[in-house]
């Protein structure tokens, strides 16, 4: 392997690993605050590409710059988050972590299914979002969309580490998955918690949906289930529930997935979903996470 | 009381036959005319949904654990038997050995594949294990898209048309026979207790992990017979029929169904097969109302339509013998009222 | 204290213990049961009994020491496995299948005693109908001896609390072993019930020649039925005896009162 192939393969790596790192945030935040894994969260990627299709035309031709439509689409993903979590996930959330998780499978079938019947099945491409310049690096190109990619994420977990650290709403956050019912008893609005965690957790799927929609322009309905599930596989990865570990994951299973794909194109899929099985047998809670035991 | 239970048995066979004699006459009399045909395709789609929905519900009903990469194993089955029917043909074997022995090839290569994935998957719970059988399926998928016998990706083609309706019927219901007495045997009452209180449950000297391997692989085996009758209906397929959208439908149907019982799968499999054909122009919004079916019935009956409730020929004839002796005897104890269980 | 007989112990415990991070659950645990013996492990709440119960049925695994039962090293073993062995365990939450009938719920402890395969399962052959037969026998003897019969087919949990404690216990019986551990049996029973557990006891010693290790915080249960009784305090042994001497012992009484000095320098303080 040359040198140059080296980088490239690294630069493509890191490419593909900071946008599952920005999918995985949101997971990670959802199952780290309220135990549940949202199976629909690949989906809002998937709302929010939909949103940025439709408005960045109008962004364009209101002369401004075509990035600023991912506010609307925060606010449309976020606002979407609260729907579902309201209508389908509270009534459920009493029910047991079995009900929960069908639940959100259905409303993940639900969301793709209803986008296709809205949008039809014929992929969509969204226009180029970003006309940055490529930087010369060691001998190849250096698309500077990359550098903002992993730049956008480390700010986005870095601000979610302040808030969740520093802010009111953020201690409450990290009482609730401790203990719900001490929670309640120490004023704690549960269900407010939850609602606000739901939202971020999609508002940043938004986010995620920009950076993949600058590199991948296609759009489709299913886009969200099989890319929500290798981000998934990152966020277990680097520890679910851990912040860092988002970021941290999706970065090697981007590196993992692009090199590969160099030796076995047929089968790089299989390996990353090796890796998950892996992980969950030997160190389920990831490489940055810490164990819990069950208490007989 | 080994005798009142040897009585159900024929009393049930009985059933499954005058269902079947009805069939016959419904489709002999060429009562549907021109459609003949196409519905006893139809019937034998539900045939093999039923089998393949039925299997999953021994793990998620009996075991209390989710598999969402059940088409994996359907897969595997579909793919062996039509291996094996391809590789026997024309050596001189009746149709219907060639099916059977396709059918069992299917069946134990699932089975096999069954006790590969259950093995380190089933040290694994709930949300875990949901998105590790995810990833096992989504491994045998891009093997099979790897492997040239099987298509190399492309469109397997060619199998041999052996699903024959009639066959298929008495398949399906031997099938689920074995199903039922399986639960209704230490088997089932031993993975029932591990649902329960896994704790407790070892705490009896029960070895977990054997028994949920066990039921697991009973259930690819079932899964893999369904595959090795869909393939030789369908006499083509590609790998990416069995994603994982496949396996999220045989769960919706499961649940929809009712967890925990075969008849709800029965049924549930039956109509949710059937309906594509039946709304052939609104298919666009099929899986639409699947998933807004599954979320209401989240909401309001989480353990599916059906709930664990059985349908029983026996019970029925049973009731109906006990509203006489009642009135006889001047009224219900009070006592009583706590439900009994029924015995085998 | 010694097991009482030339016989070989039961259970014999080794300086047992289980660190939790930095917190050590249980320290140097010694422990001897002979057969039909009547033991009764006591002390306050958190000492560490439960604790010793998951030690030695495997649930936990100990980070120092080992056990052995019958002469065999027991240290590793799956939980299952030490029941087949012969050590079986009633819990201090009651863990029930809730969802199945009564008898099934002994049943299914009787799992290892049958040997009817899939094949047998599946075509009814007369092998099954003998072993389930037998298996249904059995189990109805059992809650004989508990005083649940005519209980057998009701949802286990719909019985009342003392039932459910029964069948716990019958449950624990169903697995044929040679020592009892029992935690908290009487907890929420009234006193004729505590009776009736009493006299179970005693019964099911005496006839199948079982040893019963019981962990208990209603003192006139332990006072009247163990013959020799174990205290534990903070993970550690802090006494053994008769009842009659760990009535009188001094460190027992500390430990679940408290110091005297303490007491009387606080009542001190607040003058």
């Amino acid at each position: 392997m040359t040198f140059s192939l080296f980088i490239q393969s690294l630069i493509n790596g890191l490419n593909q690993g900071a946008i599952y790192a920005l999918i995985a945030l949101g997971y990670t935040m959802v199952y780290g605050i309220i135990r549940m894994i949202n199976f629909a969260h690949g989906d809002f990627i998937m709302i929010g590409s939909y949103t940025l299709f439709y408005t960045i035309p109008l962004m364009i031709n209101a002369g401004m710059p075509p990035w600023l439509s991912v506010f609307l689409a925060i606010v449309i993903c976020a606002g979407t988050g609260v729907v579902v979590e309201v209508v389908a996930y509270k009534p459920v959330r009493k029910a047991g972590a079995m009900s929960a998780l069908i639940t959100a499978l259905a409303m993940s079938l639900f969301l793709e299914n209803l986008a296709m019947v809205l949008f039809g099945a014929k992929p969509r491409n969204v226009q180029k979002i970003f006309d940055l310049p490529s930087v010369r690096v060691f001998g190849t190109s250096l698309p500077m969309n990359v550098v903002l990619t992993i730049g956008i994420g480390i700010f986005m977990m870095a601000a979610l580490q302040l808030f969740i650290k520093k802010t009111r709403m953020g201690k409450a956050m990290r009482a609730v998955p401790q203990d719900r019912d001490a929670s309640i008893l120490a004023g704690i609005n549960v269900n407010k918690v939850i609602t606000v965690t739901f939202a971020i957790g999609s508002g940043l799927a938004a986010v995620a949906a920009l950076m993949y929609c600058a590199k991948y322009p296609r759009v489709t309905n299913d886009m969200g289930s099989m890319m929500g599930l290798k981000a998934f596989i990152a966020a277990v990865l680097g520890g679910i529930g851990v912040i860092p570990g988002a970021m941290l994951g999706g970065i090697l299973v981007g590196l993992i997935e692009i090199f590969v794909k160099l030796f076995a194109p047929g089968w790089y899929e299989a390996i990353t979903y090796a890796i998950l099985i892996i992980i969950l047998l030997v160190k389920p809670s990831g490489i940055l996470g810490k164990n819990a035991g069950e208490k007989v | 009381m080994e005798r009142r239970v040897k009585i159900s048995y024929v009393i049930n066979f009985l059933g499954v036959l005058g269902v079947f004699l009805l069939f016959v006459l419904l489709f002999e009399s060429r009562i549907f005319g021109a459609a003949t045909q196409y519905i006893k395709g139809i019937c034998t789609t539900a045939c093999y949904t039923i089998i393949m929905v039925a299997s999953l519900n021994l793990v998620v009903g009996c075991m209390g654990e989710f598999s969402l990469g059940h088409a994996g194993f359907v897969s595997v089955g579909a793919y062996a038997s039509a291996i094996v029917s391809g590789a026997l043909t024309g050596k001189g074997l009746p149709d219907l050995a060639l099916f059977l022995i396709a059918l069992l090839a299917g069946g134990i290569a699932a089975g096999i594949t069954g006790v590969l994935v259950g093995i380190p998957a089933l040290r694994l719970r709930g949300d875990y294990l949901a998105i590790v059988t995810v990833a096992f399926a989504e491994i045998i998928r891009v093997c099979f898209c790897n492997f040239s016998i099987t298509g190399g990706g492309k469109t397997m083609s060619g199998i041999l048309k052996l699903s024959d309706f009639y066959w298929c019927y008495w398949i399906m219901a031997a099938c689920v026979a074995v199903m039922y007495l399986y639960i209704r045997s230490r088997f089932g009452r031993t993975v029932m207790a591990i649902r329960e209180d896994y704790i407790a449950a070892s705490a009896s000297g029960i070895n977990v992990t054997y028994y949920k391997v066990l039921t697991f692989t009973v259930a690819a085996f079932f899964a893999g017979v369904g595959g090795g009758i869909y393939a030789h209906y369908m006499t083509a397929m590609i790998p990416t029929n069995f994603n994982f959208m496949y396996s999220a439908e045989l769960l919706s149907e499961v649940i929809i169904g009712g967890i925990g019982s075969l008849t709800g799968s029965i049924i549930g499999a039956a109509f949710l097969s059937s309906l594509p054909e039946m709304m052939r122009q609104f298919s666009q919004y099929r899986m639409l109302a699947y998933s807004v079916v599954l979320i209401i019935v989240m909401i309001f009956k989480p353990g599916g339509i059906f709930g664990n409730w059985e349908f029983s020929l026996v019970r029925i004839l049973h009731r109906a013998k006990k509203k006489g002796h009642e009135k006889a005897e001047g009224g219900v104890q009070p006592w009583k009222q706590l439900e009994r269980k029924s015995r085998y | 204290m010694e097991a009482a007989g030339k016989k070989e112990p039961i259970l014999k415990v080794q300086n047992l213990g289980i660190q939790f991070g930095g917190l050590k659950a249980v320290d140097s645990f010694n422990m001897e049961i002979g057969e039909s013996e009547l033991v009764g492990l006591i002390g306050p709440n958190g000492a560490g009994k439960t604790t010793v119960f998951n030690l030695i049925t495997g649930v936990y695994k100990p980070t120092e020491g080992s056990f052995y039962l019958n002469g065999q090293r027991m240290n590793g073993k799956k939980t299952h496995q030490i029941v087949d062995s012969g050590i079986a365990r009633t819990f201090q939450n009651i863990r029930l299948f809730k969802k199945m009938s009564v008898i099934d719920n002994v049943k299914t402890a009787m799992e290892s005693k049958l040997s009817y395969g899939l094949f047998h399962a599946v075509f009814r052959t007369p092998v099954y109908w003998k072993e389930e037969k037998a298996l249904t026998e059995r189990a109805e003897e059992l809650l004989k001896i508990v005083h649940l019969s005519g209980m057998e087919d009701y949802e286990a949990g719909n019985l009342p609390y003392g039932q459910q404690r029964r069948l716990e216990i019958a449950r624990a019986l169903a697995t044929d072993m040679k020592l009892l551990l029992l935690d908290e049996p009487a907890a929420g029973m009234n006193p004729t019930e505590t009776e009736e557990l009493l006299e179970i006891i005693h019964f099911i010693r005496n006839e199948f020649k079982i040893s019963v290790l019981l962990i208990e915080h209603d003192m006139s249960l332990v006072m009247k039925i163990c013959e020799r009784i174990l205290v534990l305090d903070f993970g550690t042994t802090i006494a053994i005896g008769t009842p009659e001497e760990i009535a009188n012992d001094t460190r027992v009484i500390e430990a679940y009162l408290g110091k005297e000095d303490e007491e009387v320098e606080a009542d001190a303080k607040s003058e």
